[in-house]
């Protein structure tokens, strides 16, 4: 293994360690939350998209809407302060701190201010800086810095942050429960908010039209931080103006939802400052509030370091919709076993944390933890303002690829669009082409499978191309399924339909028998099917972000299906990753008419047999069973796409009992399992599904799953074999 | 605004574990004295006819505030589906009356409870284009699980009661 793919297993087994287990706790219990919560709304779907618009209207008129901000504010009798980088904002909040010599500023939780890390600029200055958030606090103390975007502190245990208290504070009494070192903070911080001089927030949204900010927070500090001193600093990104007061609303009934699954947080603090309430001033005890001298100020620093160029920018545009709720961080599975310090850049992490990285600090910093963005989609159903996650991931690794492109590299490309440019790895070279490989594979097999077994082949691929040799290696089959299709007499008397059956590089060329076990279900149901000579969808050059490579890949395969199409046929799948490239990101590489048309016309092959099944085709063709039990694992983008329902739907009527599992990922995501950075990180988020398949219920059940990698994954944890759904069903001649 | 909405609002605060108590304005200074324990700050509420009884601090110094065990003040709405009440800041202090007792005891008009959160941002949306500066949604007391379990009182009330005024 290369020394670079060394230390970051190395460093990943060690977060996997020390943080894994406390951060997949309240990951795993947010993101159950969510599922919960937004069942109790009655139009989730509808409301993520009145969300999505007014953010794509915000940014989209962002000039106007800051201008129209900016008269608001200062009619309010605020400043508006536009800072061009964290330089920048920090020499004015610096300025307004030393113009009311303050001596203490107290926070409450902001990931702009990490961003701009204005404690450092302010205690520079000899200004002390309080962060009052419970958790950022900890991590003050700690010297520490945050792991999630939402739970600083995650990645600490109870009995971690009790330790660090006792030893820090020497309390009287150690302190030990949850609600004891919550009481003793809340005591500490009260009185460091008490004198303080200046209260400093973040922003999650702004009004144009009023200059209302709004804040998320649940435990109150905020708002003492806001009504206490006298002075309110408020810093936020400018991409956190939306038009009106009522634009709030999608918002505030989706981010503590989509966040931590409360259905709303504590409290919706909803200020326009300077705000009319009294200040508190503590060092005056005995004057009555109504006649204390109240004459607050308020400077609202808007800050763009970088994204009014990610406005500009058509790939990272979506990244300023996001509303920072961590949903996509909870749902992603390798988020939920190594956390932020492994997931995230200088300040954002998780899924949507490398647009961030990539737009506010640079490619380099936002290359750090791209990989570990597997594509699964999970994120994009999760996201509250339907951010295309996995594509923005895409598109920065084929950024990382291209490095410092010259504009010669560009045309070069263009004209050769099956050149990779030179930045990309070997390793990702590789597992891009991995068609090639399999055609080659194919051909030389048995002795292609015999010569990549041997340990000398094992070690080289580890050293040049970084393939764990502790994966098994998919077994090329000589005989490829399109092979075998040609070589057979197919004649189905009388069809219902005729369908296309897409063959997906594995189907083709390793795992032929649920190609045939395919081809068998569907005559038996009626179905004339063909399998022609189409090139592979692109998937895997797209996980590698090769984008002009899977574009390339794109034009082809609509070429070689756009006839069957206009003949009538179905694109019958049966990979779902090859599926959703079909359903999804082939939206961005053909023109729109070809897209809708080979979107449409694709089926999942459960969903196609579903569908069938459905209109009246008769089901005892297929393998019928009284009561043999089944467990199923779909398939991450199957799930993305609404069809794992098909396949248990399929499974019932054909009378088999399933039990579905529930788990994130399976953690092998096509190349990612074989990477030898990420082998243990796949097999730790493998253990959950080996977990739930090794259940008293389940551990005597049939194993299928839908998805090659699944599948393979699957073979690897358990000691049973597994297969894909069709092959269960299919009838066996 | 019909029954249901107040039994949904009743509902929310049910899962809240906020308590609530209605009450006609004769009533209601018995029902404070039941959930108030002394010292009590309080704000005077902008009900006709309805004042606070005179062992309510109606003039309190920041002492006053982090020495009070409950702190009285008028929501301008509240929100059905989520046992939400908005308090709205005034200059004679409903924020900080609300935000540092530990129970915040919110006294808001039964006809003031509306159904959800469009209804409640279609009012908000009208109150600060009118001049009202500030409005929290609150719900439930303040919480936070930071530490490890979920700990009610983090920074604000660790309890809340709701007083519903019915006409």
């Amino acid at each position: 293994m290369s020394k670079a793919r060394e230390a970051k297993a190395a460093k990943i087994r060690q977060l996997m360690e020390t943080e894994g287990d406390a951060v997949g706790t309240s990951t795993r219990g947010f993101n159950e939350g969510r599922y919960e919560s937004v069942q109790t709304l009655d139009d989730y779907e509808g409301l993520k998209s009145e969300a999505r618009a007014i953010k794509e209207d915000a940014i989209e008129r962002l000039p106007e809407l800051l201008d129209q901000l900016r008269e608001t504010v200062e009619a309010n009798g605020g400043t508006l302060y536009i800072a061009d980088d964290d330089a920048d904002a920090n020499r004015y909040i610096r300025e307004v701190c030393e113009d009311k010599d303050a001596e203490r500023v107290v926070k409450s939780k902001s990931m702009t201010s990490e961003e701009i890390e204005v404690n450092h600029e302010l205690e520079a200055a000899d200004i002390d800086v309080v962060e009052t958030d419970l958790g950022e606090w900890v991590l003050q103390v700690a010297d520490d810095s945050p792991s999630h975007i939402v739970a600083p502190a995650i990645h600490k245990s109870r009995e971690a942050i009790a330790d660090l208290f006792n030893e820090t504070f020497e309390p009287d009494e150690p302190l030990e429960t949850a609600e004891e070192l919550t009481m003793f903070a809340r005591e500490q911080l009260g009185e460091l908010i008490e004198d303080a001089d200046v209260g400093m927030t973040g922003a999650n949204f702004i009004t144009a039209d009023t200059g209302t900010m709004a804040l998320v927070t649940s435990e109150g500090n905020a708002r003492k931080t806001a009504v206490v001193p006298d002075t309110h600093v408020a810093v936020a990104g400018v991409e956190k103006i939306i038009p009106t007061v009522e634009d709030l609303q999608p918002f505030v009934e989706l981010i503590g939802k989509s966040g931590t699954g409360q259905d709303i947080t504590s409290y919706i603090s909803l200020l326009t400052p300077p705000v009319e309430s009294p200040t508190v001033d503590f060092d005056d005890p005995d004057t009555p509030l109504t006649e204390t001298e109240t004459d607050r100020e308020f400077h609202l620093v808007l800050i763009d370091n970088g994204r009014m160029d990610m406005r500009d920018d058509d790939q990272l545009r979506e990244t300023l919709y996001c509303i920072r709720c961590s949903a996509c961080s909870n749902v992603c599975a390798n988020f939920q076993h190594v956390g932020g310090h492994a997931f995230g850049g200088e300040t954002y992490s998780g899924g949507i944390g490398t647009g961030w990285e990539a737009g506010v600090e640079g490619l380099d910093t936002a290359a750090e933890f791209n990989d570990l963005c597997t594509g699964c989609s999970r994120c994009t159903t999760a996201c509250p303002v339907e951010i295309d996650i996995p594509w923005i991931n895409t598109v920065v690794r084929d950024r990382v690829n291209r490095g410092e492109a010259s504009e010669v590299d560009w045309l070069v490309e263009g004209l050769t669009p099956d050149e990779e440019p030179g930045g990309v790895s070997l390793q990702k070279r590789f597992f891009g082409n991995f068609e090639t490989a399999a055609k080659v594979g194919s051909f030389f097999a048995p002795l292609s499978n015999w010569a990549s077994q041997l340990s000398v082949s094992r070690d080289l691929m580890e050293r040049f191309l970084g393939i764990d040799a502790r994966r098994e290696l998919p077994a090329f089959q000589r005989e490829t399924l399109k092979d075998w299709f040609d070589a057979r007499n197919s004649h189905v008397e009388n069809p219902t339909r005729t369908a296309v059956l897409y063959p997906d590089v594995y189907t083709n060329h390793v795992q032929v028998e649920r190609g045939k076990a395919a081809v068998r279900a569907l005559e038996a149901l009626g179905v004339d099917v063909v399998v022609p000579d189409v090139r592979s969808s692109g998937r895997a050059p797209l996980s590698q972000g090769m984008i002009a490579t899977a574009e390339d890949h794109a034009h082809d395969v609509y070429a070689g299906l756009a006839e069957h199409i206009d003949d009538g046929r179905d694109i019958v799948v049966i990979e779902p990753s090859d599926l959703a490239m079909f359903q999804t990101e082939y939206e961005k590489f053909l023109p729109e008419k070809s897209f809708q048309r080979i979107s449409e016309a694709s089926y999942e092959v459960m969903e196609y047999v579903f569908g069938l099944l459905e209109n009246g085709v008769d089901a005892d063709a297929l393998a019928t069973t009284d009561s043999e039990e089944v467990a199923y694992h779909s398939h991450c983008q199957q799930r993305t796409l609404g069809l794992e329902g098909h396949t248990e739907a399929v499974l019932s009527r054909l009378g088999y009992d399933v039990v579905t599992s529930d788990v994130e990922c399976c953690g092998m995501a096509g190349s990612f399992g074989y990477k030898s950075e990420y082998y243990e990180l796949s097999v730790d988020v493998g253990s959950e599904l080996q977990g739930q398949f090794q259940t008293d219920e389940t551990k005597h059940r049939t194993v299928v799953a839908s998805g090659t990698s699944c599948l393979e994954q699957l073979d690897s944890l358990l000691r049973r074999p597994s297969q894909h759904p069709i092959q269960l069903v299919a009838p066996q001649r | 605004m019909s029954t249901g909405t107040v039994a949904t609002f009743e509902d929310s605060l049910e899962r809240l574990e906020v308590g609530w108590t209605h009450t006609s304005v004769d009533g209601l200074a018995d029902v404070l004295n039941e959930v108030c324990d002394e010292p009590t700050v309080g704000v005077e509420l902008p009900y006709d006819g309805v004042e606070l009884p005179s062992w309510v601090n109606t003039d309190p110094t920041p002492a006053d505030l982090r020495a009070a065990n409950a702190g009285i003040t008028a929501a301008g709405i509240g929100i059905a589906d989520y046992g939400s009440v908005v308090v709205q800041g005034t200059p004679d202090g409903v924020e900080p009356v609300s935000l540092f007792a530990d129970r915040h005891v919110a006294v808001l008009k039964e006809s003031d409870i509306v159904p959800g959160m469009p209804e409640a941002f279609e009012w908000l949306g009208e109150e600060f284009r009118t001049g009202h500066s500030s409005a929290i949604i609150a719900t439930g007391p303040s919480a936070t699980a930071d530490m490890g379990a979920l700990v009610k009182g983090a920074h604000g009330p660790k309890d809340v009661h709701v007083v519903i005024l019915d006409e």
